[in-house]
């Protein structure tokens, strides 16, 4: 920072006064920006809690002048969705029971495929990477066919454990590059002393791989549990009713509408269902900044 | 207890040939150094003994057993790496004990031999730190009882002081010299040092290209290297080699070269002193036995041939000095006492030890 010493000198201070104006400018352009990102989390949470003729006199945008909970208690457990009105607690807990087991099986998939193509190579295994990696780029629109078809043939339609197994099959892709990616920097003599230490393929890759593997597993926990939850397009196309996970029961919720809009149940709707993957980034951002960050320990 | 035999080995990636055919016998308890330079196959090689690379052809034999097929794990062997491989997510005592967990060794059983482990390597404070708070020295320690918790047949090492500040590698060579006169178990230890090889090996073999060039006790690799590989890679500064010819002169056989104008006649003593006149060789003589030509010298040795060149270039490393002579376009290397140390500028008159010149065939680089 600027001596105030140096202050009698004339380019010190039109340094310091430079100085000043930059920061002034950074500080101001960021916090436009960062009140322009945030303006609809604002509007929503404002609407959230207020009353239905609040919104309706005073427009979509206004800082609230009445406040309650009703809204988040009717769109939690009573409002009327595609006829039943139990509000959006059963899709609320069809994602969870949907994304926690595709989370945990696609990274320890990921994680063991990570463990294979990166430490026990064998002929074929970089062109098999290759192929995995399509996975990646595929968008997944083009897979929504042979889904349905193959949902239907082993009888798992319309129900939150075929979703499991959608999304624990499109995740690999991703997880299985993140976790190669990461164990190629694991040293191979670490490998080799512990194969010379008697250790097979298992232990070492629970001993050993597993305990430095940390830093990639939060990152793919925190992408395969954000993405699996705001996942719409196989929500919507492979279940219906109460099958149905939040995302694609919060499109139910706005096309439901006859005459009156109910801003403020949809914005609690919208926040039920923006939350577990809020708290995610919330708690786990740090961790996933780092763990992209890190390389393997040397 | 246990002899290490390797018969024939080769070793291939695809067309490239690393190996050629590599015959080692080393007896039971033997201290035997794998040198040479970055990709002569060395590493390879002690891999191929641990079990972590296949062989492509040819036998290893530990003890009375072949384990061309038999996994690391069931060799009987210990390996220290140069990277000291220690597990990070595991304390010391950890690392240590990996092995015996991985064998289901008792629990009292382990804690004895950790107890005798770390006391032989003073390690004990170490036990309950990761290797990630240990320095270079210490994990050096550690990566050596983890290999010696094993009491294995066969310890490999893998250039494992290559990572050490200059000060520390020359304090563990001794103390792996002390650890191998105590436990008395076969080694091989891999290096590119040959100082290491020289002070550790009780037998050095010299690598190159794949190929093994010779296979002998330490003095025997020095005083008479089998080919110019071995000869200019041992020693160091390394031994200076002039083109010559094989004369015969009044006092016997003799060298003769011209290098640049100068010409010179270095009468040769000893074995070499044998070799008909009249064939080119090369010469080799040892920075160690060029002296400041005296009255003394001639007293003390016999075979001095003399030869005078200008001082060009000296390197005085305060036990000795290292000085390059012009001798026509040639430069020849000497290592001399620092107090009888040529000054530049002078113009030596040398005296060349030609008891221990070595004489080699300029076709077949062997020695003659």
């Amino acid at each position: 920072m600027i001596d105030a010493a140096y202050t009698d000198d004339p380019e010190a201070r039109s340094a310091a006064r430079r100085h000043i104006v930059n920061r002034v400018v950074i500080y101001g352009v960021l916090s436009l920006f960062a009140v322009v990102y945030l303006l609809p989390l604002f509007v929503v949470v404002f609407n959230s809690f207020r009353d239905l003729p609040d919104i309706a006199q005073r427009g979509l945008i206004a800082f609230p002048r009445s406040f309650s909970f009703r809204a988040w208690g009717e769109a939690w457990s009573t409002f009327c969705i595609n006829g039943t009105c139990e509000g959006m607690r059963r899709n609320f807990f069809n994602s969870l029971w949907m994304t926690v087991p595709a989370t945990i099986l696609s990274t320890l998939l990921g994680a063991m495929n990570g463990y294979v193509l990166s430490k026990w190579r064998f002929r074929g295994s970089d062109i098999l990477f290759t192929c995995m990696l399509f996975g990646v780029f595929m968008p997944g629109q083009l897979a929504l066919m042979p889904w349905a078809f193959i949902l239907g043939k082993i009888g798992l339609a319309n129900s939150t454990l075929g979703l499991i197994l959608v999304h624990c099959v499109q995740g690999i892709a991703f997880t299985t590059l993140f976790c190669r990616n990461f164990f190629v920097g694991i040293p191979d003599d670490l490998i080799k002393a512990a194969r010379i230490d008697g250790a097979g393929f298992w232990r070492i890759f629970f001993k050993i791989v597993l305990p430095l593997a940390p830093p990639i597993l939060i990152v793919t926990v925190i992408w395969q549990f954000t993405g699996i939850w705001n996942e719409f397009l196989y929500g919507v196309v492979f279940t219906s009713g109460k099958a149905q996970p939040i995302t694609a029961a919060l499109l139910a919720l706005s096309a439901n509408q006859t005459s009156v809009h109910n801003y403020d149940v949809m914005s609690a709707g919208v926040l039920i269902g923006a939350l577990p993957p809020l708290l995610v980034y919330f708690f786990g951002g740090k961790y996933f900044v780092r763990g992209l960050t890190a390389g393997a320990i040397k | 207890m246990a002899t290490l035999t390797i018969r024939n080995v080769r070793k291939s990636y695809g067309a490239v040939e690393v190996l050629k055919g590599v015959n080692i016998a080393a007896r039971d308890g033997e201290f035997v150094a794998l040198v040479g330079p970055s990709g002569c196959g060395k590493s390879t090689l002690l891999a191929m003994i641990a079990g972590l690379e296949k062989i492509t052809d040819g036998e290893i034999w530990i003890g009375d057993r072949m384990v061309n097929s038999v996994p690391p794990k069931d060799r009987d062997i210990a390996m220290v790496f140069q990277s000291y491989a220690l597990y990070p997510t595991m304390t010391v005592r950890e690392n240590i004990t990996f092995g015996m967990e991985s064998r289901r060794v008792p629990k009292a059983e382990q804690d004895a031999a950790v107890a005798r482990v770390a006391a032989l390597l003073q390690i004990e404070p170490l036990l309950k730190r990761k290797p990630g708070q240990l320095s270079g020295g210490q994990r050096q320690r550690v990566a050596m009882g983890r290999a010696l918790v094993r009491d294995p047949a066969l310890f490999l090492f893998d250039e494992p002081l290559s990572n050490l500040d200059a000060k520390l590698r020359v304090e563990m060579r001794t103390e792996i010299k002390k650890l191998h006169n105590r436990v008395g178990k076969s080694t091989v230890y891999v290096t590119h040092d040959q100082v290491e090889a020289m002070t550790l090996a009780s037998r050095i073999a010299v690598m190159y290209k794949g190929e093994l060039q010779q296979f002998d006790e330490p003095s025997v690799i020095y005083g008479k290297p089998a080919n110019l590989f071995v000869a200019g890679f041992m020693g160091s500064p390394a031994m200076n080699f002039i083109a010559a010819e094989t004369v015969a002169t009044a006092e016997g056989t003799a060298v003769a070269f011209s290098l640049g104008g100068e010409s010179a006649t270095l009468g040769l003593h000893g074995e070499s002193a044998r070799i008909a006149p009249g064939r080119s060789v090369i010469v080799g003589i040892r920075p160690e036995h060029i002296f400041r030509d005296s009255e003394d010298l001639r007293r003390a040795k016999r075979g001095i041939a003399t030869l005078t060149a200008p001082v060009e270039v000296v390197e005085p490393t305060g036990s000795e000095t290292i000085a390059v002579l012009k001798f026509g376009e040639r430069e020849v290397t000497g290592r001399f006492d620092p107090d009888t140390a040529p000054r530049m500028g002078e113009r030596l008159v040398l005296g060349i030890d030609m008891a221990h010149a070595c004489l080699f065939d300029p076709t077949t680089e062997r020695l003659l």
